[in-house]
């Protein structure tokens, strides 16, 4: 059944685009994590324009972390001053994200620079959560504990002034890492077309020791507050955003998560996070590939934006 | 319905051809469709182009056409990909200024069988000859028929079926009677088409007629496209309320606590 998206231009199974969002939400589902990083490849590889597809995905990580961060708030499983200082350097990240990404692509660029991010970030995040968790599954299998939070270990940038105590992650330190992180994440996961989850919850966890009870409903909020922003951005400056697109596989992916969701909770989590870094150094490696192979046709040509 | 529309205008044709006077030939041509519509199904779409020669009787030599369509104009890049640091990466580029989105060139024969070069020049006859403006830096300029990036330019368009060149498009059903099939893939920019059919005898242009048709977006289609370009901020919070009202419903449907 074919159905013809008004902004990519192009006629696409609709079938093809359901499934990818039931697939993807059945991952992001499973791991808990937004998905973006497999749902622009997907769709960049069954022919829709890179740009097209980095700024429609803001969409469908929004539409499906909502469900998800709603669950969290409910619960009060997320650290709201965490979240705002997170959503504060956040929004100036995606900003500049989005003006990023007009620039490139003004100057061809674009495709180029979406797929070398995809190959040093998928491949490094990737390889880090496969040797993490190998380490986990081997000392699970030894009889060791599991290594706990080290309470009183601190870094240097803990110690930068504008100091601020997280009630609900019992942390204190400086906001300026907070900030760093919300704006660094937040502007390669704009420029790029992922959500960036899988990018918020390690930092979280690693640089600011924030507790694993409140980390994914606080990177949830994130995530969900500056993808609605960059739907707007994006839409407003660029004019990429497919709704017809993001529709569909808004609708694949809530149906999707549910089920992975409940496969996630019948496994162990070890299991869980080398599965998802297999996939992500997976899609890393894909993308490497297209970059290093010549491609069947040197040219490409683009139509430029208001010259009928 | 449409194939008795076809059959109507083909003998209205036929009746035109016979009831002509003898002087000079005439050129009749029209179009089985002149607007395509571009909805949520579409996936391409096909009209075919019919004519009459008017003429006293059927001449020896037979005569020749040429029909040339031309689709809205637009700038394009063409970008060439050169490997630096073991990636392939856009590291040259020209720009083609209003060129035609789409552009077929169909006739009954082969191109130096209609007319010679020179002609075929002047008249603007298959694709090599029309001319497609590119810029480098600062100067405008018609680039030669053996440059790289024309030559890409027109690969590329060729393959996505925006740009034909068919020396068997046009058929002469009968001495005086051609018709020819004009392929729209689903790629076409919306706008106005314009159809110029030539009538060649002896290698020499002896009539002319244009007609014209126009791609346009219908339905949910046109309102989704002019939201997004002519109100790209309204559109982009209504598409984000939109996301979030997927995603709310999805959870309350699914909720299990």
């Amino acid at each position: 059944m074919q159905i013809y998206l008004p902004i990519a231009d192009l006629p696409v199974n609709i079938i093809v685009i359901l499934a990818i969002g039931l697939a993807v939400g059945f991952i992001s589902g499973m791991f808990g994590v937004g998905g973006g990083f497999l749902t622009t490849p997907l769709l960049i590889f069954i022919g829709v324009p890179p740009a097209v597809a980095a700024a429609t995905v803001t969409c469908h990580i929004a539409g499906t972390t909502f469900s998800a961060a709603f669950a969290y708030w409910r619960r009060r499983a997320l650290d709201p001053a965490l979240a705002i200082l997170l959503i504060c350097g956040g929004l100036v990240g995606a900003a500049c994200g989005v003006w990023m990404f007009n620039r490139l692509r003004a100057i061809g660029q674009l495709e180029i620079a979406i797929g070398l991010s995809y190959v040093i970030l998928l491949g490094v995040v990737g390889t880090m959560m496969v040797i993490e968790s190998a380490r986990a599954i081997s000392r699970a299998r030894l009889g060791h504990p599991t290594e706990l939070r080290r309470p009183g270990s601190h870094a240097w940038f803990h110690g930068l002034p504008l100091k601020f105590r997280f009630k609900r992650s019992k942390i204190y330190g400086s906001i300026i890492p907070v900030l760093v992180i919300g704006f660094v994440v937040e502007f390669i996961s704009t420029f790029i077309g992922i959500g960036g989850g899988f990018l918020v919850v390690p930092a979280l966890i690693y640089i600011m020791r924030v507790p694993t009870s409140v980390v994914i409903g606080t990177s949830l909020i994130l995530t969900l507050v500056t993808m609605v922003f960059a739907i707007v951005l994006h839409a407003a400056t660029n004019h990429q955003v497919d709704a017809v697109l993001a529709l569909i596989l808004i609708v694949g992916g809530v149906i999707g998560a549910q089920f992975g969701a409940r496969t996630g909770q019948r496994t162990r989590g070890e299991h869980l996070r080398l599965l998802l870094g297999l996939t992500v150094v997976a899609v890393g490696i894909r993308f490497a590939i297209s970059l290093v192979l010549q491609p069947d046709d040197l040219y490409t040509v683009r139509p430029l934006e208001g010259g009928r | 319905m449409k194939r008795t529309t076809l059959a109507i205008l083909l003998a209205a044709l036929a009746l035109c051809a016979a009831s002509a006077p003898a002087a000079a030939q005439r050129l009749i041509a029209s179009l089985s469709n002149h607007r395509v519509m571009v909805t949520s199904s579409f996936t391409g779409a096909e009209l075919v182009l019919f004519g009459a020669i008017e003429a006293a009787s059927p001449r020896r030599g037979g005569y020749d056409i040429v029909a040339t369509i031309t689709g809205p104009r637009q700038n394009a890049v063409t970008y060439r990909k050169d490997r630096i640091l073991g990636i392939w990466i856009n590291a040259d580029s020209r720009e083609f200024d209003s060129v035609p989105s789409y552009l077929a060139v169909l006739t009954n024969r082969d191109f130096d069988a209609i007319a010679t070069a020179d002609t075929r020049r002047r008249q603007q006859i298959g694709i090599d000859n029309i001319p497609l403006t590119q810029r480098a830096a600062v100067t405008i300029a018609d680039a030669a028929a053996t440059d790289p990036f024309r030559q890409a330019f027109l690969r590329i368009n060729t393959r996505r079926g925006l740009y034909r060149e068919a020396t068997n498009g046009v058929t002469f059903l009968a001495p005086l009677l051609f018709r020819a099939n004009i392929p729209l893939p689903a790629g076409v920019a919306t706008g106005n088409y314009e159809v110029d059919v030539r009538l060649f005898a002896d290698g020499a242009l002896v009539a002319r007629t244009p007609s014209a048709f126009e791609v346009y977006k219908a339905g949910i289609e046109q309102f989704v496209t002019a939201a997004a370009r002519n109100h790209g901020l309204l559109f982009g919070l209504v598409t984000a309320m939109m996301t979030l009202a997927t995603g709310w419903l999805g959870s309350v449907i699914f909720r299990r606590d």
